[in-house]
C-alpha cells in the first residue's frame, strides 16, 4: 500500500477535534471541501498581520508588498497547473470561472449584434442560432446551468455526451461534437461518480472542427497531477477550497490568446486601460478579468494551499488517495446491500464514491453516519441529471482527502452496516 | 438517533397512510427538495368554500427519506376530514414545533398528536426540510383550490 505518513493528519487542526457527543470526527466529505492546514491559516494571518494593502494601486512600502504577496501566489499557483502567471485569473470559486466563460459569449454576442468593440480575436466567442455547445451528462450544475443559459441568451442549443453504465463517458457520442459545436466543455473528474475523463479524445475531436475546450478541473487539481499545456485544453476552472486552500478564491487558467480574445466579465475598477466619460477600454489578463478589489489574503493562503501539496508531491498524493479508493471499492463492494453509482474498479477514477443502499434513503443513510461522527454527503452533489442517469433520487458519497486512512473506510463501512440494522434493512 | 427516529415515525415510514394519487381533486401540486432532491405530487379534495371547506381527500405519491415520507403520513391522517381553517391551525404549529430549535417557539401538543413525533427533527436543521416537504406542498395545494374557487 502506498499511504502518505498518517502524522501529517496533525496538521489539519480540526481532524482531531470531536462530534456529536465525543465521537472523533470522520471526515470524508474532502470532495465538497477539503480541511484547512496550518499552515494555510498562518499564510493568512501572516499576511493581515504583516503585509496588509490594497493591491495594484498606491505606492507605499505595504501596497509594494502586498502586491508583491499577491502576484507571487499567482506564480505560485499557475506554475502548480504547469501555466504562466499571466494566464492565471482569480475568481471567487469555480463557479465564477465557468460563468466568466460563458459570459465571454454572451458578452461577445451581444457586442458583435450592434457592433460594439471587441478584442482581436473575440469572433470566435461569438454564437448565432444553430450553434452547438456540447457538455456531458456528468456534469456539475456549475458546468450545466450557465451553458443553458447561455443557449437560452443567443440561440445555440445544447448537446451532451451520455454515459455509460459503469459510469464512463460513452465515447460513441463524440460525434455528437460537430462542424456546428462552438465549444466543448467537460468535467475532468466526476464530483459524483468520480470517473476521470480522458481528455485527449474530446481534445482531438474539438480541435477537427475548431471548437474551444473548457475544462472544470475542480475534482482532479486537488488530487493528480494536472499539467494545462499538456492537456491541450483551452480554458481550466478549478476551486481554492477544495485543495486545502481557504473558501472564496478560485482560478481560470487559460491560454494566453484565448484570454486575451475574450471580452470582461466583471467590470469597474481595476480592470480598465482608460476611461472617458464615453467608454472605456481594458486591461489585458489577468487584470482584465479581475475588477475590484481582490481576493487578496485568500489567494495568498492557496498558494500555501499548493505550496503544502507540493511539499508531498501530487504523484504522492495521486498514489496515496488511488490506494484508499482501492480500499474503499473493495470494502463496499463486499457490503451487502451496497451498490456503486459510477465505476466499480479504482483504473482512472478518483476517491469520489457514491453508492446507494438497498432500502435506505441517502438521508438516512448519512444521518446514522453523522450519528457515528462520520461526515458524507448526501443528496444530488449538484448533479441532479446525473443521478436521473443512473435512477437514484439521490446518493451517498463518501470521498477521501490526503489526511485519511484506511481505518476511516473501516468506520464508514461499520456505519452503513449500522445504518441497515437501524432501518431493518439487513 | 432514537430521538430523531422515534417508533412512530419508522411506523408511518414502512407503512405510509394515505398514499397513492386518487380522484377527485381540486388541485394538484409538485413540489420538491432541491437540496436533496425528494418529491412529492399532492392533491386535495375540498368539499364546501373557503376555510370552512371540509378536507375530504389529500392524495400523494413520494419519493424521499424516513423523515419526509413518514411526515406525509401523519399529516394524512391529521388533517383529513378537519376544515380548512382547523387544518391550517394545525399547519401553523407543526411549523412553531419544527422551528422550536431556533426561534424557541412553543408547539400545542394537544393538536399535534402523533406529529408531536418530529420534535426531535427540529435538532437537526439540515432535517426540516424534509419533516415540512408534504405540509408545505398541502398549503399550497389548499390556497390553489380555494383561490380557484374549485371546491365542489
Amino acid at each position: 500500500m502506498t499511504l502518505l505518513d498518517p502524522a501529517l493528519r496533525a496538521d489539519f487542526p480540526i481532524l482531531s477535534r470531536t462530534v456529536r457527543g465525543g465521537k472523533p470526527l470522520v471526515y470524508l466529505d474532502t470532495a465538497a471541501t477539503s480541511q484547512k492546514p496550518v499552515a494555510v491559516l498562518e499564510a493568512e494571518r501572516e499576511f493581515y498581520e504583516q503585509r496588509n494593502a490594497a493591491v495594484h494601486r498606491g505606492a507605499h512600502f505595504l501596497a509594494e508588498q502586498a502586491t508583491d504577496a499577491f502576484e507571487s501566489a499567482r506564480s505560485i499557483i499557475a506554475g502548480f497547473v504547469g501555466g504562466r502567471p499571466q494566464e492565471l485569473v482569480f475568481t471567487r470559486n469555480a463557479t465564477e470561472s465557468l460563468n466568466l466563460v460563458t459570459h465571454a459569449f454572451s458578452s461577445a454576442t451581444a457586442k458583435h449584434a450592434h457592433g460594439a468593440p471587441l478584442p482581436e480575436g473575440a469572433e470566435r466567442f461569438v454564437l448565432r442560432p444553430g450553434d452547438e455547445v456540447v457538455v456531458t451528462e456528468m456534469e456539475h450544475h456549475a458546468n450545466l446551468v450557465p451553458w443553458q443559459e447561455l443557449c437560452d441568451m443567443t440561440g445555440a442549443v445544447l448537446r451532451w455526451i451520455g454515459l455509460t453504465d459503469d459510469g464512463r463517458l460513452d465515447l460513441a457520442d463524440l460525434d455528437v461534437i460537430t462542424e456546428r459545436t462552438r465549444v466543448v466543455s467537460f468535467v475532468h473528474q466526476s464530483n459524483i461518480l468520480g470517473t476521470i475523463n480522458p481528455v485527449a479524445p474530446i481534445v482531438a475531436r474539438a480541435r477537427e472542427v475548431g471548437a474551444l475546450v473548457v475544462l472544470d478541473a475542480c475534482q482532479s487539481v486537488p488530487h493528480v497531477p494536472v499539467d494545462v499545456h499538456a492537456l491541450g485544453v483551452d480554458l481550466v476552472a478549478f476551486s481554492g477550497h477544495k485543495m486545502l486552500g481557504p473558501t472564496g478564491v478560485g482560478c481560470l487558467w487559460g491560454r494566453a490568446e484565448v484570454l486575451a480574445s475574450m471580452p470582461p466579465f466583471n467590470t469597474g475598477g481595476s480592470m480598465i486601460a482608460v476611461v472617458t466619460m464615453e467608454r472605456s477600454t481594458f486591461a489585458d489578463p489577468p487584470q482584465r478579468f479581475e475588477a475590484g478589489t481582490p481576493n487578496v489574503a485568500q489567494a495568498i493562503g492557496l498558494a500555501a494551499a499548493v505550496q503544502y501539496l507540493d511539499k508531498l508531491g501530487m504523484p504522492a498524493v495521486a498514489a496515496h488517495e488511488h490506494t484508499l479508493t482501492e480500499y474503499a471499492l473493495a470494502a463496499l463492494a463486499d457490503a451487502p446491500g451496497v451498490r456503486i453509482i459510477g465505476p466499480s474498479t479504482a483504473e482512472d477514477r478518483g476517491g469520489a464514491i457514491s453508492f446507494a443502499v438497498d432500502g435506505l434513503h441517502p438521508h438516512d443513510v448519512g444521518q446514522v453516519l453523522d450519528d457515528e461522527g462520520i461526515a458524507v454527503r448526501v443528496g444530488h452533489h449538484c448533479a441532479w441529471p446525473t443521478c436521473r442517469r443512473y435512477g437514484v433520487p439521490a446518493t451517498t458519497r463518501a470521498s477521501v482527502g490526503l489526511y485519511n486512512q484506511p481505518a476511516d473506510i473501516d468506520a464508514l463501512v461499520v456505519g452503513v452496516r449500522r445504518a441497515q440494522r437501524f432501518f431493518g434493512v439487513a | 438517533m432514537d430521538a430523531l427516529y422515534q417508533e412512530i415515525i419508522l411506523d408511518h415510514y414502512r407503512n405510509p397512510v394515505g398514499k397513492g394519487l386518487r380522484e377527485p381533486h381540486e388541485a394538484e401540486v409538485h413540489h420538491v427538495n432541491p437540496t436533496c432532491g425528494d418529491e412529492i405530487t399532492l392533491r386535495v379534495h375540498l368539499a364546501g368554500d373557503g376555510e370552512d371547506a371540509r378536507i375530504e381527500d389529500i392524495s400523494y405519491d413520494n419519493q424521499g427519506c424516513s423523515i419526509s415520507q413518514a411526515s406525509a403520513s401523519v399529516m394524512y391522517e391529521l388533517l383529513l376530514h378537519h376544515t380548512v381553517a382547523e387544518a391550517l391551525a394545525t399547519h401553523e404549529q407543526f411549523l412553531a414545533l419544527m422551528n422550536s430549535a431556533t426561534d424557541g417557539s412553543a408547539a400545542d401538543e394537544e393538536v399535534l398528536g402523533d406529529a408531536l413525533a418530529f420534535s426531535g427533527v427540529a435538532k437537526y436543521p439540515a432535517r426540516v426540510k424534509c419533516a415540512l416537504l408534504s405540509w408545505m406542498a398541502w398549503k399550497d395545494a389548499v390556497s390553489q383550490a380555494l383561490a380557484h374557487g374549485g371546491a365542489r
